[in-house]
């Protein structure tokens, strides 16, 4: 039985079996046109269980989220069509622009994680006894959990016995507790957020600065660079890739930063360091929330604000390719 | 790597018990949200004592996390549901009676005569002329306090507001907090909130408020919270408490570094556990603020419901009405250390609970709290604004303006 079924399949392969005797007249115009046309179905099969995922994990729940956000919904009652009722009532919502400010913070502030983690990487790229010790103690910010960063910091920065609030003390400054501070919460967590992202940026550099060519600089120090110039001129014209990689990595990292908020804060205090992601959870799935619409409508501009980036990402990425980087 | 096998097939077997339907016709399926070594107990106990009455059916129990257990009660409601289910009293069920995820028990409460022994939550558990649920517990709040500060400083329990804030005046000056509280989770600013508004208007205002009928803006909400600034621009709360979770806001009071935290009765369990000795700790009711108003408690209420999909609906009403039987009802209370819905059952022996159990039975009415009483998304936004008046109680009128906004907008 095994080998009758397989046979078909086994036919698009070996081109001597489609004259065998088992293969009647109808299925042999059928291979021949399989060969025919095999290597412009071929990728397309390659493709398809991918494809299958990306449409049904991918797609289809953006869909979801379009249409839901046009609804009035619990999530256990009856959905009432409320047109973009949702999206009016995000206009007005101060609560949204507080997110989309901290977002905004997110974005900028997180944008130091990429020549914070080049210098850290030049330091490390030397030849010294144990460089990989050292050099794995610094990735090891990246290696714990996000959650684990974020209750780290939460100690850290905790008032009466934190080490934060100690530090100030002993520099003679009244201890402050970050997180409670309207003023410097999203600062603090951002803080924390770079830790860990600071160390992912520095590994990619270190995998680059291995691949920059030492005949170039060879050539640039006899014509004499050396120190800032033949950092900016030679090295990091070179590590343009791993630069590239970085920033968005790092932009991501920056749009969907709702684990640490939500284990340091909860957004906190009253609401001055949610972000969009994590307006978004409390809005339809937290104790309090429940408003399915009304949080889908808010995933929905979060959706636009990251589709900004992953555009200029891919246009970027299909440009490189043509001129064949 | 036999026994592993073995475990991974027990586990598989566990989880094609929870998962599929093909349960036995005598058993009885509880979801609980009680992890904490009391209630755990306390509910081993209900079972055990159901069990022994009714041989024929077999009772398994789900434990969850009790945060966790607020979300998924929202799948296994629909998806999969228990024949039992805790929850609470109040508006906090109103969604899923609405939606008609849980089972109208009216049958269950004439039949055993619950109208009359359970009387004082009956009010707190109809929605539309029926009955949802069966209370088994519920528990006072308070202020509870340093009885040795008190002494040592010279200050008697206070009576009254002014008696209150002199109070505070005077431990502010000897260098100590009046009071604690961790505002992280933000309820416990609304058991502030509460017992602000029920003493400054009055039991009707509060539940009318609550209930979307008064606006936020109203002058007698304003006057609440500036009878509140009383106690927040001087500053006798901590500093940092919107930093702190509620067990966090303890140590204050342990160490003597603060003398009042207004709480419901299962802090004394942490107080006792953080080192305090039981003659230290002291209770006393939210003292009057304006004059001749009847005083009203928070008494948040704990519940037990039968979900819509239930499938052995028989047996779980049989365990309802076992559960609110007076002798179940004091035995549940005392492994809870707190207090009995029955009005047929023992009063407690402890004294704070005496206390409380003696301020509930003259209470003028019965609140469940902020965040059961007013539907979710005004009790997010409400608590929010608490938290903030809290920090900055400058902002108040801001504050009140955009509570308001939000009422508007919640009860169409």
């Amino acid at each position: 039985m095994s080998e009758q079924a397989l046979a078909p399949v086994s036919s698009g392969n070996s081109p001597k079996f489609s004259g065998g005797p088992a293969t009647s007249g109808a299925s042999k115009t059928r291979s021949s046109k399989w060969i025919a046309n095999q290597r412009k179905l071929a990728p397309w099969l390659f493709l398809a269980p991918g494809v299958v995922m990306f449409l049904v994990y991918v797609i289809a729940p953006i869909g979801q989220s379009l249409w839901i956000s046009l609804y009035e919904w619990d999530g256990i009652g009856v959905k009432t069509f409320i047109g973009i009722a949702n999206y009016i009532e995000l206009i007005d919502d101060e609560a949204f622009y507080t997110a989309l400010y901290n977002n905004v913070l997110w974005l900028v502030l997180y944008m130091l994680a990429v020549p914070a983690g080049l210098l850290i990487a030049i330091f490390l790229n030397q030849t010294v006894t144990g460089i990989r010790i050292y050099k794995s103690l610094f990735f090891f910010p990246f290696v714990i959990s996000q959650i684990v960063v974020g209750l780290i910091f939460s100690w850290f920065y905790a008032p009466n016995f934190g080490l934060f609030t100690k530090l100030l003390e002993f520099m003679g400054v009244e201890g402050i507790a970050i997180l409670a501070d309207e003023r410097f919460v999203t600062y603090g967590i951002i803080v924390a957020g770079l830790w860990p992202q600071i160390a992912y940026c520095m590994i990619l550099y270190l995998t680059g600065l291995n691949n920059v060519s030492p005949d170039q600089i060879e050539a640039a120090r006899l014509d004499g660079a050396k120190g800032w110039k033949m950092l900016w001129y030679v090295i990091i014209p070179q590590l343009r890739p791993a630069t590239f990689i970085a920033v968005v990595v790092t932009i991501i990292g920056a749009l969907r930063s709702f684990d640490l908020v939500s284990i340091m804060t909860s957004g906190g205090p009253y609401g001055s360091s949610r972000v969009l992601s994590y307006y978004m959870y409390e809005q339809a799935l937290s104790e309090y929330g429940f408003r399915m619409g009304y949080g889908a409508s808010i995933a929905v501009v979060l959706f636009a604000i990251m589709m900004v980036f992953i555009t200029l990402f891919i246009v970027r990425m299909l440009k490189d390719e043509r001129e064949g980087y | 790597m036999f026994n592993f096998s073995k475990v991974a097939a027990s586990g598989f077997a566990a989880a094609f018990m929870i998962s599929s339907s093909a349960y036995a016709a005598g058993d009885l399926i509880i979801n609980l949200d009680q992890t904490d070594p009391a209630p755990k107990k306390a509910f081993e106990d209900i079972v055990a004592g159901f069990s022994k009455e009714n041989p024929d059916v077999n009772v398994i129990v789900n434990t969850m996390h009790k945060e966790g257990y607020k979300t998924s009660i929202r799948n296994f409601l629909t998806a999969d549901a228990p024949d039992l289910a805790t929850w609470y009293a109040g508006n906090r069920m109103a969604p899923f009676v609405n939606a008609g995820l849980f089972e109208d028990v009216s049958d269950v409460w004439e039949e055993n005569g619950l109208n009359e022994q359970l009387k004082s939550a009956a009010a707190s558990m109809t929605i539309d002329g029926k009955k949802w649920g069966v209370p088994y517990t519920y528990y006072q709040w308070g202020i509870y306090y340093r009885k040795d500060i008190f002494e040592e400083k010279g200050i008697a329990v206070p009576t009254s507001w002014d008696e209150l804030v002199a109070a505070s005046a005077k431990l502010k000056a000897a260098g100590i907090d009046p009071f604690t509280i961790g505002t992280k989770a933000l309820w416990p600013t609304g058991g502030w909130f509460d017992y602000m508004n029920l003493r400054v208007n009055g039991y009707e205002f509060h539940m009318d408020l609550t209930a979307g009928k008064v606006p936020y803006t109203d002058p007698r909400v304003k006057a609440t919270f500036d009878k509140w600034a009383e106690l927040v621009k001087p500053g006798y709360y901590n500093a940092n408490h919107a930093a702190l979770d509620w067990q966090e806001a303890v140590p204050a009071l342990v160490q003597g570094k603060a003398a009042m935290y207004l709480m419901g009765n299962f802090a004394v369990d942490v107080f006792k556990n953080g080192g305090l000795k039981e003659e230290q700790i002291g209770f006393m009711q939210f003292p009057e603020i304006t004059p001749g108003i009847p005083m009203a408690e928070d008494a948040p209420t704990d519940t037990i419901h039968i979900p819509a999909n239930a499938k052995n609906k028989e047996d779980a009403k049989k365990f309802l009405a076992y559960m609110a039987r007076a002798d179940v009802q004091t035995a549940t209370n005392v492994t809870l250390g707190q207090l009995p819905v029955n009005s047929g059952a023992e009063r407690p022996e402890e004294r704070i609970l005496q206390q409380g159990f003696d301020m509930l039975s003259n209470a003028y009415a019965l609140a469940q709290f902020y965040d059961r009483d007013a539907p979710a998304a005004m009790a997010k936004a409400g608590m929010e604004g608490f938290q903030e008046f809290m920090v900055k109680p400058e902002r108040a009128d801001a504050i009140l303006d955009r509570l308001e906004k939000i009422r508007t907008r919640v009860y169409k």
